[in-house]
């Protein structure tokens, strides 16, 4: 089993007007005029010395992602920065980046030159992972969206053939040209660091990964959903002549481990609060239809859609699923008349999420159960739980992580060595055997 | 939608280049070709108007409407280049080209490479030419209908046209071509950086014609256009926004049949 741990990094400004009122933002509406870089630095430094804390707490990895122009992810341009921060500053743990977004980079080949200096760094513990992006994210980067499918596929051709071809030589794509492809630096890892393929949506990306035996990881779905998706990866496999295993599938999704119920659940619901992430089941927040679904980036109609579209459904629409049967979803009843209205709405909101499997909270004792089902459910090789998110505080993200280290990650180890779950550092997920373990 | 008329126009569809390319035609008399919006081909009353005295050709352009997609085209120039070959398929004689708006910048393109192909030239709204100041209006963030009002200047008559919700086989349409548009087009956003210096050589009959109220083409690009083909006319049409041939499509008409007469003169 491989447990990583993960969050989005948020920008949070608890004096600032907008972050009072996130209820109700939509996605690329806020300037950075309102960016205050003294919290700017004071949070990219917490959350550096939290992954310290993570790597102490027994996690075998840290998941790191980008998402641009938005307060909900400090991580947009800065990702593969940080990564080479916490190469310098960890010491054991993977560095799991899911992932560049492949096509809004113009010129692919810094991330060859980049992801091989932070596998050098770390001396071989990326894991690079790559995705196609959402439209906001061609918006930001202005990437052209009918060829983001195109891009992405080449993109990928192009830094693995740079990773693993000595050079120089010369490369004549359709959407990238090279007349000389020479970077110095190779990765550590040989040939070539891990790759992972994350996803929610999409059937081509499943059918992507299965076809370069690459792990996919399941980003904060829902359980059954994800079960589904999981089958087609597992019918994408056999196409591909290979049986998947627990070393090819992973699933990310929020954990929140406190001293009493109570405080768990009260705790753990500020992962919907403050800047979240604006497609997370029950944000405040509203994404931009238009913007998600810019001319070409994806498939019109159900064709290429995994069941976990559905789920985002529901998230885009905020909650509308796990509500009281019979009872309007709370985000179409109108703005609440008062806060004590406001707030039990939210709850009803979370509710539905833990009733999901999306998230669950509790004192360890009532959560080590919860997290089996999760791993007797999906069977994964990679689980990573996503925390310290939204409005948590830094004393909220310790507390968790202490509880975690000293009880719950022992404890997932202990259920995934009875269940089998075979992490790809266990089993190579390219040939399905063992990969040799150093002496202990 | 109501702008479809009771006249069905006939289908004029050839194969070019492997690509099936469709086109619209109704009427007699000297041909016009109208070149579409980025927004896709639409039988509307404006091509009724003009087939009441002409031929009017409404090609689909290659990607839009019925015609076939081609995945390799890059640029309004290459969907020039396949107008022209179907044209020539369609076996028309020199012909009245009329552009509206993304349509006037592949009409640009076509008149630049081989004008005698043209017998005129008439560009409304036309896309194509950097303004010194401002944007062409971007829609990658908004609603096709968004886009849509915003080359109306008056509502209303985006409501009588298109009613207060398009029909889902219109935002079908806008979301198809919308896709085209962005194959092409991206960045820049509607504009070409060497098509003022092609554009400078045509010397046809050629006119400019802008709505008063357009907020999707600035009219500066108007004059730029009026300027660099020899000192065309430009006629601003009162209470119009960038889609003159939706909100006055007679006094469009009229404009149009007057250019055939001046360069029939």
């Amino acid at each position: 089993m491989f447990l990583g741990y993960f969050n989005e990094r948020p920008y949070q400004d608890r004096d600032a007007e907008w972050y009072k009122h996130f209820g109700g933002l939509q996605d690329l509406s806020l300037s950075n005029g309102v960016y205050k870089p003294e919290i700017g630095a004071e949070l990219y430094n917490r959350y550096f010395d939290e992954k310290l804390v993570v790597e102490q707490m027994g996690f075998d990895g840290v998941m790191l992602n980008a998402h641009h122009d938005t307060p909900f992810c400090m991580g947009g341009g800065a990702m593969n920065l940080e990564a080479a921060v916490l190469a310098r500053i960890t010491e054991k743990l993977k560095i799991v980046l899911l992932g560049n977004v492949l096509p809004i980079w113009d010129d692919p080949l810094w991330l060859v030159e980049e992801l091989a200096t932070i596998d050098l760094i770390s001396r071989g513990r990326l894991v690079s992972g790559f995705v196609r992006g959402t439209g906001r994210e061609s918006i930001a980067h202005n990437a052209q969206s009918p060829y983001n499918w195109e891009r992405f596929q080449e993109a990928h051709d192009f830094i693995v053939k740079a990773w693993t071809t000595p050079g120089p030589f010369r490369w004549e794509g359709t959407h990238y040209q090279y007349r000389y492809v020479n970077p110095w630096m190779r990765p550590y890892t040989q040939p070539h660091p891990p790759i992972w393929i994350p996803g929610i949506l999409s059937r081509s990306t499943v059918a992507f990964a299965a076809q370069h035996r690459y792990p996919y990881i399941m980003l904060d779905s829902q359980l059954d959903l994800t079960a589904q998706a999981f089958d087609v990866y597992r019918e994408q496999a056999r196409l591909n002549g290979f049986e998947a295993g627990t070393q090819h599938l992973g699933y990310m999704f929020k954990v929140h481990v406190d001293e009493t119920e109570e405080l768990a659940y009260e705790t753990g619901r500020k992962m919907i609060e403050g800047a979240g992430n604006l497609f997370l089941d029950g944000s405040n927040g509203r994404p931009n239809p238009h913007a998600q679904n810019l001319p070409g980036l994806n498939t019109r109609g159900p064709g290429n859609q995994l069941p976990t579209a559905a789920y985002v459904a529901v998230r885009t629409a905020r909650g509308v699923a796990g509500t009281e049967a019979g009872k309007k979803p709370p985000a179409e009843r109108g703005p609440a008349r008062t806060p004590e209205e406001h707030d039990a709405r939210r709850r009803e909101i979370f509710d539905g999420i833990l009733a999901r499997y999306a998230c669950v909270v509790g004192t360890p004792d009532s959560v080590i159960p919860k997290i089996r089902h999760v791993l007797e459910t999906l069977r994964p090789g990679s689980l990573i739980f996503w925390h310290g998110d939204g409005d948590f505080t830094h004393e909220d993200t310790m507390r968790g992580l202490r509880l975690m280290g000293r009880y719950v990650v022992p404890a997932v180890r202990e259920m995934a060595k009875e269940l089998e779950l075979y992490s790809p550092f266990e089993i190579d997920p390219s040939t399905n055997l063992p990969v040799p373990q150093p002496l202990a | 939608m109501n702008v479809h008329a009771d006249a069905i126009p006939l289908q004029g569809d050839v194969t070019v280049g492997g690509l099936l390319l469709a086109a619209d035609i109704a009427g007699s008399g000297e041909p016009v070709v109208v070149i579409h919006h980025s927004t896709g081909p639409l039988w509307t009353p404006y091509l009724e108007l003009l087939a009441q005295t002409n031929q009017v050709v409404a090609p689909h352009l290659a990607g839009f409407g019925r015609s076939q997609r081609p995945s390799d085209a890059r640029a309004p120039s290459d969907l020039a280049v396949l107008a022209m070959q179907q044209l020539d398929a369609l076996d028309l004689g020199p012909v009245a080209v009329v552009g509206l708006g993304f349509g006037g910048w592949v009409a640009a393109e076509m008149a630049a490479m081989y004008q005698r192909r043209l017998a005129s030239l008439t560009l409304v709204g036309a896309a194509g030419l950097k303004p010194a100041e401002g944007f062409i209006h971007d829609p990658m963030m908004t609603a096709f209908d968004a886009y849509v009002r915003q080359g109306f200047a008056n509502q209303d008559r985006f409501d009588a046209l298109f009613g207060a919700t398009p029909a889902d086989d219109v935002i079908e349409l806008w979301d198809f071509s919308r896709e085209m548009t962005a194959r092409l087009t991206w960045k820049q956003w509607m504009w070409s950086i060497s098509l003022p210096t092609l554009v400078r050589g045509v010397r046809i009959p050629a006119q400019v014609i802008w709505g008063g109220d357009d907020r999707i083409v600035p009219l500066e690009c108007g004059y730029h256009y009026a300027e660099l083909l020899g000192g065309a006319p430009l006629h601003l049409v009162a209470d119009a926004g960038h889609n003159v041939d939706l909100e006055q499509p007679e006094q469009l008409a009229r404009l149009t049949v007057d250019l055939r007469s001046i360069a029939r003169s």
